[in-house]
């Protein structure tokens, strides 16, 4: 590593453990943006020598990214950036404070793909999903997966492993060779994860026709984009491998959208040798990520906390909770997108019947929804509040994004 | 009422609706069954023929190349066309309000619009996102307006519509004005959606289509609370 390269990195992983002592924060983006600023390169420095899978997507890349790690780490250390700081300046922070790894799997912002692609030149990059999200500020999703695969035009040596059930991911993941100049398309292995959420994707992304679904299939009514038969596919509590292996997976993370995360996770890991028989039981060791799915008990109630930050994965969250009282938090800071409106996209009706109580700065948007929805809820000021409103037993929480540090805060930051 | 049921036609939702557009389907129909009014809600997808014997339309938002390919296959369909000059209602937001116009721009070329409405739109030099508040035309008799706008438009109406509301927060057309309407079509930039936050245009829309000079108050609890907060954070953000 060259020296400035050297000082960047130790000046990084100084500042993040300042970060950390001063409780400023848990010291995984500062460190990364200071040593940045030293050395522009010090991604690259630090990446290099490693095997790295990159995991992007609009939901699910947290876990996604958690998952992996314990997979791949069958066969040596790992470094990630497990608290989803997933910028460069997160990835840099994350790099340098694993000091020398033989692998390292990070999650990367899916605005930032091309530019960690560039810098980190990884073995594999796992493309989960695309869906609206925080529509005011991020790119239009049909953009974005016009980015993905300008990006992987450049990188087409890298190994793709990519949800077939998904058109713009598909789209994406599949930009056409150059014969002319000897470049290949890039090297798709492909895993069906199954999604919930299709309003994203009616319009075909190569053409502009009607994308059909029947089943799990889909395709294009005007050109040949459709559905790639699927490597790694979820099956009943388990994940079939390409060899037509079935493998049970035990998590102890709920939903069958978690499911489908543990099937990515073990065919990326496949790409570096890791068989799927060696990697299934390291899944079921991860019990939360960075607070999602953590349960708490308090004044006899046991609380689950579910993180649901766009329509997409409001369903997730709906098949994930149990038929039990629920509450939910919605807030519209800068971090979670300031429209609403995305609340008329999900359907609520799921909740019918449960106890529901809602809470958040934009609690009154949500009061309209239901109420428009024709589900009861009794709206309260305080997660306290919220406690002495339900019975002893499960209290299902879902908030968003800057509700739901709100109150895993009032949890004592519960990871 | 074109016949024993209030129909609404949702336009394009494969195409249109990028800000829970959904919503305002969902607000008229259950504002219309509340006052006892049978509802039929058809969504027409874009490779389907629009029906033009429906009593309202909707027309949502979406991004630039759905926005362009909506306009191009409801001029190649005619049927909105139809639907207007017999009197139906029509509603559009955002993308769905610029198309209405004369002329609009999506990725940065200028497409021809449906000239239903006498304006006509270009690019703005940065994108309006943020709350959006207004008074109404006073013709109208309705509430102050309020939404979420998100934007790179800008609007400039001409002598035949009249500007749905004054603006006091936010951008609309071009600062000034947000909106537009004549006769029984009406457009505006306001998500949230925008009958969610504005349920007096939701009637307003309930009485043009069925042709009832008053409606039966609801219980609009929720709507009110939500109102008055989205006026205090605006006036709030002011000071």
């Amino acid at each position: 590593m060259p020296l400035r390269a050297k000082v960047a990195s130790s000046v990084s992983r100084t500042a993040a453990a300042l970060s950390r002592a001063a409780g400023r924060g848990d010291g995984s983006v500062i460190g990364g943006w200071i040593g940045l600023k030293i050395d522009p390169d010090l991604l690259a420095h630090l990446s290099a020598g490693r095997a790295i899978a990159l995991v992007s997507g609009t939901n699910g890349k947290t876990t996604t990214t958690r998952l992996t790690s314990a997979a791949v780490g069958v066969l040596g250390r790992v470094a990630t950036n497990s608290f989803g700081a997933n910028m460069p300046s997160g990835h840099t922070s994350a790099l340098a404070k694993a000091g020398s790894t033989p692998y390292a799997v990070l999650e990367v912002d899916e605005h930032y793909l091309a530019q960690v692609l560039e810098a980190t030149e990884p073995h594999v990059v796992a493309l989960l999903n695309l869906s609206r999200d925080q529509l005011d500020r991020a790119k239009e999703v049909a953009m974005m997966a016009q980015l993905w695969r300008a990006a992987l035009v450049r990188h087409t040596d890298v190994r793709v492993v990519a949800n077939a059930d998904d058109p713009l991911v598909v789209w994406a993941a599949t930009p056409p060779g150059d014969p002319a100049r000897g470049i290949k398309p890039p090297h798709v292995t492909w895993f069906s994860a199954g999604q919930r959420w299709h309003d994203d994707s009616w319009v075909c992304p190569e053409c502009g026709s009607t994308i059909q679904r029947s089943g799990e299939q889909w395709w294009c009514t005007g050109c040949p984009l459709r559905r790639p038969e699927p490597h790694w596919v979820v099956e009943d509590e388990g994940v079939l491998d390409p060899t037509g292996a079935w493998h049970k997976v035990s998590l102890q993370l709920p939903g069958k959208v978690n499911l489908g995360n543990a099937a990515t996770a073990l065919a990326v890991a496949a790409e570096f040798g890791v068989r799927p028989v060696d990697a299934v039981s390291r899944l079921g060791i991860v019990t939360s990520v960075a607070g999602r799915y953590a349960q708490v008990d308090k004044d006899g109630r046991n609380i689950r906390l579910l993180l649901a930050k766009n329509p997409a994965s409001w369903l997730e969250a709906f098949d994930m909770a149990d038929d039990a009282p629920t509450l939910l938090s919605i807030n519209a800071r800068d971090p979670d997108g300031l429209d609403t409106s995305w609340l008329y996209d999900v359907d609520f009706a799921p909740l019918r019947g449960r106890q529901v109580l809602i809470t958040g700065d934009r609690a009154y948007d949500l009061a309209v929804r239901l109420d428009v929805n024709d589900v009861p809820f009794q709206h309260v000021r305080t997660f306290d509040d919220a406690l002495r409103s339900v019975p002893p037993g499960r209290l299902e929480v879902i908030a968003n994004y800057t509700a739901f540090q709100d109150i895993r805060a009032e949890l004592d930051r519960v990871i | 009422m074109s016949s024993e049921s209030l129909r609404i036609v949702w336009i394009y939702p494969d195409l249109l609706s990028t800000y829970g557009d959904r919503g305002n389907a969902l607000i008229l129909a259950r504002r219309a069954r509340q006052r006892g009014m049978p509802v039929e809600v058809l969504e027409v997808r874009s490779d389907q023929r629009l029906p033009a014997t429906a009593d309202i339309y909707l027309v949502g938002g979406g991004e630039d190349g759905p926005q362009a390919l909506g306009a191009q296959r409801l001029l190649a369909d005619g049927g909105l066309h139809r639907a207007v000059a017999q009197g139906s209602v029509v509603f559009g937001v955002c993308a769905g309000y610029q198309l209405l116009g004369t002329s609009f721009f999506a990725k940065g070329v200028q497409c021809r619009g449906l000239e239903l409405l006498d304006l006509q739109s270009d690019r703005g030099e940065s994108r309006a996102v943020g709350e959006l508040a207004g008074e109404i035309d006073p013709r109208l008799g309705l509430p102050p307006l309020t939404g979420f706008e998100n934007h790179g438009g800008r609007t400039h109406l001409g002598p035949e519509v009249s500007p749905l509301a004054r603006v006091t927060a936010g951008v609309g057309n071009d600062g000034a004005t947000e909106g537009a309407w004549r006769g029984k079509l009406l457009g505006t930039y306001s998500h949230g959606p925008a009958l969610a936050r504005n349920p007096a245009l939701a009637d307003l829309l309930l009485r043009w289509a069925t042709g009832a000079h008053q409606l039966p108050p609801l219980d609009d609890t929720w709507s009110d609370r939500l109102r008055n907060e989205r006026r205090s954070a605006v006036a709030a953000a002011r000071a």
